[in-house]
């Protein structure tokens, strides 16, 4: 998160703003990744403990780890479903925004 | 001045970042909704595929928290134009 900042101030010629800027765009573009790849690791996992190890042993079992596997790959495919769904909306509403505008 | 960005360059990432975040929120709302639907839709012990009604249900879940979105609001707005006498119309 910091290590992109410690470099933008140190530069001498005009020739490595560029080089600055892109650096600084792609630490922030990691940065929203990274920040996303977090909050679907944190609800997936929590959801699919709830899900699938519902009396905790002493370690996970081979069924609780298939379960855990196909929960993960669920989740994954309802963020996908939400995803589309939400998109479409926003897409559909801001047409007809443009519509009432015009009428 | 080596140091600091041009004035060009400083919009460009004024702009850049704005878009950077407005992704980040859309990512979150998606989070959110996908965190509401799933508990709300997938109740049994997830397996290799979504049936067809665990599909429609999700889809259908994030489109009807969105009215019920809407539908907040379009109420809380009456009721606030009513304590206003009704002379105050927001839209």
């Amino acid at each position: 998160m910091t290590d992109f900042l410690s470099g933008i101030g140190k530069s001498s010629g005009p020739g490595d703003m560029a080089t600055r800027k892109e650096a600084v765009m792609t630490a922030v573009r990691n940065e929203v990744a990274l920040g996303n790849a977090q909050q679907l690791m944190n609800s997936a996992n929590e959801r699919c403990y709830k899900a699938c190890v519902t009396k905790p042993g002493t370690s996970l079992s081979s069924s609780e780890e298939t379960c855990l596997s196909r929960c993960l790959d669920r989740y994954m495919e309802a963020f996908n479903i939400v995803r589309r769904t939400y998109m479409t909306r926003l897409s559909k509403e801001r047409l007809e925004d443009q519509a009432s505008v015009v009428m | 001045m080596a140091d600091k960005f041009d004035e060009a360059t400083q919009r460009e990432l004024a702009g850049f970042l704005e878009k950077q975040q407005a992704e980040a929120r859309l990512n979150s709302a998606i989070h959110n909704f996908t965190g509401i639907c799933w508990d709300k839709c997938v109740t049994g012990t997830p397996s290799t595929r979504f049936s067809r009604s665990e599909e429609s249900c999700l889809s259908n879940c994030v489109e009807r928290f969105l009215d019920t979105s809407l539908f907040m609001v379009r109420k809380i707005e009456e009721q606030r134009a009513a304590a206003n006498g009704g002379s105050t119309k927001f839209t």
